[in-house]
């Protein structure tokens, strides 16, 4: 079994919109969606639910106030100003690290079980959907990331299914962190912009700290032709290859529009730019 | 005045709106761009400062003194992120992990761990021609952010107007970056992921307390669903920025909207108007 992670850097080059089109071209896989801030696949899959389940994030810090001598010494040790005047708990602020209830001398603190996101098991006509949904506001991204991994790695062994798909999140930091570890290939869409490429680079820097194999895909590549042969080139110096030029073409837009997978939506380079590019994953991954 | 520039889905448009709302502004008064976008920051692409100062941000994380330490194995015990691993020969950091709670120093019973420095990433401070630039930028494999955007944060000045780019998303990083801010513009685009994700930026941000507006970016002119969203939740649609080739193609070479659609400017002046006249502004000149 293979997975391939999709990551970007900068947000909105189009990781969702590839990940949606190599789930309809894509036999006997499995869907993970970990984006967990701001899930979109399921908007272009049409999912049935099938399960959720809670995700518990770490237990937050609650104080009871008939314990409490009012000593002051967990505002002295919270390193995350979330314990107010009064002596409550800012549930927004509280990280979890149990500082006051291991330190307070009177066992005035509890730790209180936290629901902080729902895990989804969907299904979909492409195959089965693994998503979540992280808490506004809540931390853990990182945990949950890697909850919904799990489970679409245990659904696709159970399967029998040969690959995995999974977009991710945008950025370089937790999520982006729990997202590479173990994948078989990063495939990184990026755009001919100045953003896109100075965010390019980090995300190579990325997988090479990491020891992730990389592949490129650049897409809107004709926006601006000069701004993508400087990224090729930067593709060259991190030796990681370029397997997808994906034009700028309108009718990308209207297919999100219409919720659906834009190889379904175009014809013409932008089908045919899709198109080579599986041909490219496929052959990368090993897969039939 | 602080206003922050969020949105939920990334790459709708904040950097295009909170540049181009600087330049507007700083043609009436003193303005400060903070790019808490601090994992990918793309701020100082279209502004281009030039940079006085440079500063790193440190956190702090266990030191362990191996004389001292009798491997009792308290520290991994009450350490809540597994950053510590007690071997029989010794106490192993996993740094990345540390959120710097200080769990493990206060509560070594032989007091063999101490707080040392490490460093995360950096704070740039600049200046493009009358606007104050700052930005953090996280060093590549760092996976916590928030204390970087929390330094880049420390650089808001009181009495005039600053502009926060905030990361995508609507967790930790987030939340770091929009909270205390007096207004919150969501920046979104017409389809149902920037619908979508409008929805929870604006969860966000009225979670914060943070009353917020909507700017629709690289809008055909049907924008009913956003439209619907604003009026049912009493959420003032401020602005529509048309999609724009040459906008777009400026934007790849690092040129700011309103260089590139000077006529857009108004959009920018009506906005800072807005803020004046609904009070947000009281301290912005």
């Amino acid at each position: 079994m293979r997975e391939v992670v999709v990551l970007s850097g900068k947000g909105g080059t189009g990781k969702t919109t590839v990940s949606g089109s190599l789930a309809v071209l894509a036999s006997n896989k499995v869907m993970a969606d970990c984006d967990v801030d701001a899930a979109n696949l399921h908007l272009l899959l049409d999912p049935v639910l099938k399960s959720s389940s809670p995700f518990y994030g770490l237990k937050k810090a609650t104080i009871n106030h008939e314990k409490c001598l009012g000593c002051n010494l967990c505002i002295h040790l919270c390193r995350f100003d979330a314990i107010g005047p009064g002596f409550v708990v800012d549930p927004v602020l509280c990280e979890g690290c149990a500082v006051c209830y291991h330190a307070c001398p009177c066992g005035a603190v509890e730790m209180i079980e936290h629901v902080a996101g729902y895990l989804f098991l969907s299904e979909t006509r492409y195959g089965p959907l693994v998503h979540a949904r992280l808490g506004i506001a809540e931390d853990n991204s990182g945990k949950l990331v890697a909850a919904v991994r799990k489970e679409a790695r245990r659904l696709a062994e159970e399967e029998k299914k040969e690959l995995i798909i999974t977009d991710g999140p945008p950025g370089i930091g937790c999520p982006a962190i729990s997202c590479l570890s173990g994948a078989d290939l990063v495939l990184i869409i990026t755009e001919p912009t100045f953003s896109g490429r100075h965010d390019l680079e980090r995300v190579l820097e990325l997988a090479k700290h990491f020891g992730c194999r990389a592949a490129v895909c650049i897409n809107k590549w004709d926006l601006e032709p000069e701004n993508s042969r400087a990224l090729e080139s930067l593709c060259n110096r991190y030796s990681v290859p370029l397997v997808g030029h994906l034009p700028y073409d309108e009718s990308v837009m209207e297919a999100v529009k219409s919720g659906r997978p834009v190889i379904q939506e175009c014809s013409g380079p932008m089908e045919e730019g899709i198109l080579a590019l599986w041909d490219k994953l496929k052959a990368l991954l090993e897969l039939r | 005045m602080i206003i922050a520039v969020a949105s939920g889905k990334g790459g709708t448009g904040k950097t295009t709106v909170a540049s181009s709302l600087a330049l507007v502004a700083a043609e009436k008064g003193e303005v400060w761009f903070l790019d808490c976008d601090v994992e990918e920051p793309n701020g100082h692409i279209m502004l281009k400062p030039h940079w006085h100062r440079k500063e790193t941000v440190r956190v702090p994380v266990p030191e362990i003194n191996r004389e001292k330490c009798t491997l009792c194995g308290r520290c991994a015990e009450v350490c809540a992120f597994h950053a510590l691993v007690v071997l029989p020969q010794e106490v192993m950091l996993f740094p990345t992990m540390c959120h710097s709670c200080g769990g493990c120093w206060h509560l070594c019973p032989a007091g063999a761990i101490s707080p040392g420095w490490r460093e995360i990433g950096r704070v740039e401070e600049g200046s493009s021609g009358k606007i104050g630039f700052v930005h953090g930028r996280l060093n590549v494999g760092e996976a916590i952010s928030p204390p970087l955007i929390q330094a880049v944060k420390k650089r808001i000045r009181p009495g005039v107007l600053n502009i926060v780019d905030a990361p995508p998303g609507t967790s930790c990083p987030v939340i770091r970056a929009v909270e205390g801010a007096d207004f919150c513009l969501l920046v979104t685009e017409p389809t149902p992921f920037g619908l979508h994700d409008l929805k929870l930026a604006y969860e966000m941000a009225t979670q914060l307390g943070v009353p917020c507006g909507v700017a629709v970016n690289r809008s055909d002119g049907n924008d009913d669903p956003v439209r619907q969203f604003c009026h049912t939740n009493n959420v003032p649609l401020l602005f529509q920025l048309l999609q724009d080739r040459e906008v777009a193609r400026g934007y790849a070479r690092g040129i700011p909207a309103v260089e590139v659609r000077p006529e857009w400017k108004e959009h920018f002046s009506a906005l800072l108007a807005f803020l004046e006249k609904e009070g947000y502004a009281r301290c912005a000149k």
